[in-house]
């Protein structure tokens, strides 16, 4: 089966939905046009990503009564949309979020489990922390989506794999950063090397969309990219600059590498648990939280 | 030195952000155009450099604003800079503006002097900047930044500095690509408010070492002691800790005592780009 995939990688207006919005709307209408079965967004594509007090303001909820999602919805029965915003729960907690939006439904919203609260990164302080992975069915195969620090630890894409994703899509809000002699940041640099490291580990597609812009000082570097089961980099889009970049994905490349390297088949989840059981139950030792 | 420091940076990589930087904040604000204050120095001239790039030339306003000691050669090097990159320009002395606040003053010191023609040169560039319909772009570096090397509401005053995070020498390798005359890259910098004056002479050292030292212990996140054991002497790498200490207050905006529920600065939180 093939996929023809679309990996947008925008600016945005930051606190300003509806304009963002319209973008998205007209952005979805070109990838269509162009014959794109699935349209992939960049972290918070709807908001802007430093939005610190604007949080409450800009949060919106997945549903087609919501008046951002309504026209997203219904563009979705086109094709397949993948974006980024702030999500509010029931009880008004506020997350960095992902919908994946098909025939006018929500089919999967991951919310964001690490929030990076570092160095230039403050997202603790104004949102809340997801607190669940899963892959889901689409029309293309089994989907995770992760956003940005989320992939940053080799744990939730991991679950994904053995949840069954053999898409991943991640999407960030990467602030570019680490000159050198070279003539990529470091911070592509970095995320270029796990996302091939992934591809190539879990035998699987992996995706990846940026923003692109500045938000004052910060600059986001765009470099959308996707690599196939191989490791292989099928598509990258320009640094620096919005672009809609199309890929073709020939879904019958997982049969052959992993006909190749059977990596997936071999994977030993009962003793990752039991060895995870006894690590996290062993006191002293600590291993995170 | 047991520590090889590597300070080179990719210089079109930097001219594209640096550009794109200066472009996004100037429009998104509802300008297009930049003034500059150019003094005939390094800094001032890879600012004004990419200004241009980033805006047109007709879109940047040089200034030139000699006092009557400055030197002729640093004039001289600005008109350099003006005709390398084609921006429009005034000169006008500052002098008969500075002369008669210094003149109530007799027993004035440099310092002092050097401050009020730093500030009286702000004056006049954001006064130009209203003129022009136009932002002040900055020209403070990394190195002098967190020197504190520099005059308070004087020269690093600006609405947006595209190379506050580039250390000397990395201007200075910057300045050879954008093409800025090798006259103006090769001299020894000078803030030029009295006659003689170098920044390595004031400052004590030279940037080639401090930038070095300032990479490892800002960027790498040295302790002092793992500077002096890569081979810094120690009274040097004590001496500019403490300097960049003293001078945090020249980094951020006026403290403001809290006393309501929500205050600017500390629970009023956005970024100058809200909206935009």
């Amino acid at each position: 089966m093939k996929l023809c995939l679309a990996l947008a990688q925008i600016n945005t207006v930051l606190g300003n939905v509806q304009k963002n919005l319209e973008k998205h709307l007209a952005i979805i209408e070109e990838a269509n046009s162009r014959g794109a079965d699935l349209v992939v967004f960049p972290e918070l594509s709807l908001t802007g990503y430093v939005l610190q007090d604007l949080t409450p303001m800009v949060a919106c909820r997945p549903r087609v009564d919501d008046p951002v999602f309504a026209p997203l919805l219904a563009a979705s029965q086109r094709l397949d949309i993948v974006v980024g915003f702030v999500e509010e729960d029931v009880r008004n907690r506020f997350y960095i979020a992902a919908a994946y939006l098909s025939r006018g439904k929500v089919l999967h919203v991951h919310r964001k489990v690490y929030l990076p609260t570092y160095g230039l990164f403050d997202e603790g302080r104004f949102f809340a922390w997801g607190d669940s992975v899963q892959a889901f069915d689409t029309a293309y195969g089994r989907v995770g989506m992760l956003i940005c620090e989320d992939f940053w630890h080799a744990s939730p894409p991991y679950l994904l794999w053995l949840d069954g994703a053999d898409l991943f899509i991640f999407m960030s809000a990467s602030p570019g950063r680490g000159v050198t002699g070279k003539d990529v940041l470091d911070s592509s640099r970095w995320v270029n090397h796990i996302l091939r490291a992934y591809a190539s580990l879990y035998t699987s597609f992996v995706a990846h969309t940026n923003r692109v812009g500045f938000e004052d000082g910060l600059n986001f570097w765009g470099q959308a990219a996707l690599y196939d089961p191989n490791g292989e980099l099928l598509a990258e889009g320009p640094a620096f600059e919005e672009a809609l970049t199309l890929v073709e994905v020939d879904l019958n490349q997982l049969h052959r590498t992993r006909a190749r390297l059977p990596l997936l088949r071999d994977e030993r989840t009962a003793l990752v648990q039991r060895e995870l059981n006894r690590i996290v139950s062993d006191r002293t030792h600590f291993s995170g939280r | 030195m047991k520590v090889q420091v590597n300070l080179s940076i990719n210089t079109d990589l930097v001219r594209r952000i640096l550009t794109g930087f200066i472009r996004s904040e100037i429009t998104r604000m509802g300008f297009e155009r930049a003034v500059i204050n150019l003094s005939g120095g390094l800094d001032s001239a890879v600012s004004c450099f990419l200004a241009a790039e980033a805006l047109g030339p007709q879109n940047v306003l040089a200034l030139c604003l000699p006092y009557r000691t400055s030197s002729l050669e640093s004039l001289e090097h600005a008109r350099m800079v003006i005709e390398a990159t084609g921006v429009q320009s005034h000169t006008f002395e500052i002098t008969e503006m500075v002369d008669p606040l210094i003149a109530h003053f007799p027993e004035m010191d440099s310092l002092r002097k050097g401050n009020i023609m730093a500030r009286m040169r702000m004056i006049v560039l954001y006064d130009q900047t209203a003129a022009f319909n136009g932002l002040a772009v900055g020209t403070g570096n990394k190195t002098e930044i967190l020197l504190g090397y520099t005059t308070l509401y004087g020269d690093s005053a600006c609405a947006l500095n595209p190379i506050g995070d580039l250390y000397k020498t990395q201007v200075r390798q910057l300045a050879r690509s954008l093409g800025v005359p090798d006259v103006i890259i090769q001299k020894p910098p000078s803030a030029d408010l009295w006659t003689g004056q170098t920044d390595e002479g004031e400052l004590g050292f030279t940037y080639a070492e401090v930038d070095k030292l300032l990479y490892l212990l800002v960027d790498e996140r040295y302790t002092p002691q793992e500077c002096i054991e890569a081979g810094f002497e120690a009274r040097f790498v004590h001496a500019v800790v403490e300097r960049v200490r003293k001078n945090q207050f020249k980094r951020m905006l006026p403290p403001i005592a809290k006393v309501s529920n929500r205050t600017v600065g500390y629970d009023f939180l956005y970024l100058r780009d809200w909206g935009t």
